[in-house]
């Protein structure tokens, strides 16, 4: 029988290092593994390169002063289509900014997902993403046509985060959305992959009803399971539920040390997680 | 009686024509407007056209789910050119570069925007063309702040596959058809005139004696995008009048 791989999101948080490179999975504010990330900023690490398509996770990683650096084509929250949380730390100067093109971020990540030290891509060249990034580097084509592209470096990281519809303990992990996004790929290009789910359940149920290729993740590139219902809150996880695009709008319109202090804050249950769901809650209640 | 023509109606039909003869590629437009377009675009002269439903899944014209394009395959299909993109601009220069990432320095800019997204790589890969709902000096710049998508100045060598199609804008259609690749009124909307354009417009624009008019749409077009795609009037609230 193949390893139990069952965490709690803590547990993951207290494995994490000030100074680490961290990608997160899912894409604007899709399938974002939220619960993980009010975990590291409960957690304390900073000094964090962030290796993600970006939504609110890279909005509360920078307003809270965790990022040194951002890797990343974007930043946005979809329906609202500037991060502000984001935008305030950019533009009071608070990270860097590693813009790569979507193309080369994916070429990226396949590169260190192949331990390859880079791959060609026909993108870049011409545009400021070769001014702002100075380590860019080019390779010419060996072959007859000589044409130049930008060697796009593998985006290797320490840790991989991302979020799921379903698991097993072991770590196969299933999507049940349209769109996988580039998950697959942040845990294939990490060391170490964390995988928090919707539910857990047993082997067997993930492909009772969904077909085979839904298991995206398998167990060999996780390292740990976390079973977080709710877990892409206040982002997408369809078919499980769509995007709280109220809660969103409060949280883009809220001060953001408000918004921490009332939904963020770790209370004397000592489950941070718990903690954040009932104040969901009691926002919701206020409204109604 | 059909009521007269709108602004937003004549920005419709100049980004459809943006597809005309484009044959079985990807229609990627941004914004109200180009979506309008593409799918009439797509019901009229370019049945061809494949057309998403903004996220990871093809649609027929009635909505009818013909494929599956994740953000994965959408890149890849990108890099192997069968389709054009109409993307928004925040800052377009007169050669066509286009900035949707900050503006002011990178390192501390006055505003932070978006981020390049796939700019660099659709100008370097397909067809593409840009829409700007609201003509003025502040989108038309003399030089933008970040080069996101990469105009006819700065083409690499060797890139063979950089094109600039079209911009629409509220006030008109432009091109680059001149000696130098730099940006050209090719048509005005109805009710627009060249001064009106010149002004609104951060760097000198080429123009000729005889602007043309963009075309009206005729009223099989119009019935379409008034009780087919855009029931709801979306268009009139990006580009009033």
């Amino acid at each position: 029988m193949s390893a139990d791989k069952i965490l709690s999101l803590d547990e993951v948080a207290g494995r994490l290092r000030s100074g680490m490179t961290l990608g997160i999975g899912g894409w604007g504010s899709r399938r974002k593994p939220m619960a993980l990330v009010r975990a590291v900023l409960r957690a304390g690490v900073a000094d964090l390169t962030v290796v993600t398509c970006g939504g609110p996770d890279v909005g509360m990683l920078a307003a809270s002063g965790r990022v040194r650096t951002l890797v990343a084509p974007f930043a946005t929250l979809d329906s609202l289509p500037l991060e502000p949380r984001f935008r305030e730390a950019r533009e009071r100067g608070a990270l860097r900014f590693e813009e790569l093109d979507e193309a080369m971020f994916l070429w990226g990540l396949h590169a260190a997902a192949n331990r390859l030290p880079f791959l060609p891509v026909r993108a870049g060249l011409g545009s400021d993403v070769m001014r702002v990034g100075p380590g860019l580097r080019t390779v010419r084509s060996p072959y007859a046509d000589g044409e130049e592209f930008v060697a796009v470096p593998a985006l290797r990281m320490d840790v991989a985060l991302v979020h799921m519809n379903r698991a097993d303990r072991h770590g196969n992990a299933q999507y049940l959305g349209p769109d996988p996004y580039f998950d697959d790929l942040f845990c294939r290009a990490a060391d170490t992959a964390y995988v928090s789910c919707e539910r857990i359940v047993g082997t067997a149920e993930l492909t009772r009803d969904a077909a085979p290729q839904t298991l995206l993740i398998p167990r060999q590139d996780v390292t740990g399971v976390i079973e977080a219902p709710g877990g892409a809150h206040f982002t997408s996880c369809v078919p499980d539920y769509g995007r709280d695009e109220e809660f969103q709008r409060m949280y883009a319109t809220t001060d953001f040390g408000d918004f921490t202090a009332r939904f963020l804050a770790a209370d004397a249950s000592g489950d941070g997680e718990e903690a954040y769901r009932r104040a969901v809650r009691a926002w919701k209640e206020d409204r109604t | 009686m059909t009521n007269p023509v709108t602004r937003a109606e004549y920005c419709v039909v100049a980004c459809a024509e943006a597809w005309r003869g484009a044959g079985e590629v990807l229609a990627s437009p941004m914004g109200t407007i180009p979506s309008i377009g593409a799918r009439l675009a797509r019901l009229t002269f370019s049945p061809d056209l494949l057309l998403t439903d903004g996220e990871a899944l093809l649609v027929d014209a009635d909505g009818a789910v013909e494929g599956w394009l994740p953000y994965r395959r959408h890149l890849t299909l990108v890099t192997g050119g069968r389709r054009h993109v109409m993307m928004g601009a925040s800052q377009l220069d007169r050669y066509g570069n286009q900035n949707i990432s900050c503006v002011g320095g990178h390192e501390r800019p006055a505003r932070q925007l978006l981020g390049v997204r796939g700019a660099p790589v659709n100008t370097l890969n397909n067809p593409t063309s840009y829409w700007i709902p609201r003509h003025s000096p502040r989108v038309f710049v003399e030089r933008v702040d970040m080069v996101c998508g990469v105009g006819y100045d700065r083409v690499p060598a060797g890139a063979r596959f950089h094109r600039l199609v079209r911009v629409v804008s509220d006030l008109g259609v432009f091109d680059f058809a001149t000696p130098d690749r730099t940006m050209r009124l090719a048509s005005l909307h109805p009710g627009v005139t060249v001064e009106q354009v010149l002004a609104a417009t951060g760097f000198p624009l080429a123009a000729g004696a005889d602007v043309p008019y963009t075309r009206t749409p005729d009223s099989e077009e119009l019935r379409l995008i008034r009780e087919v795609i855009d029931p709801g009037g979306a268009r009139e609230r990006e580009v009033r009048g």
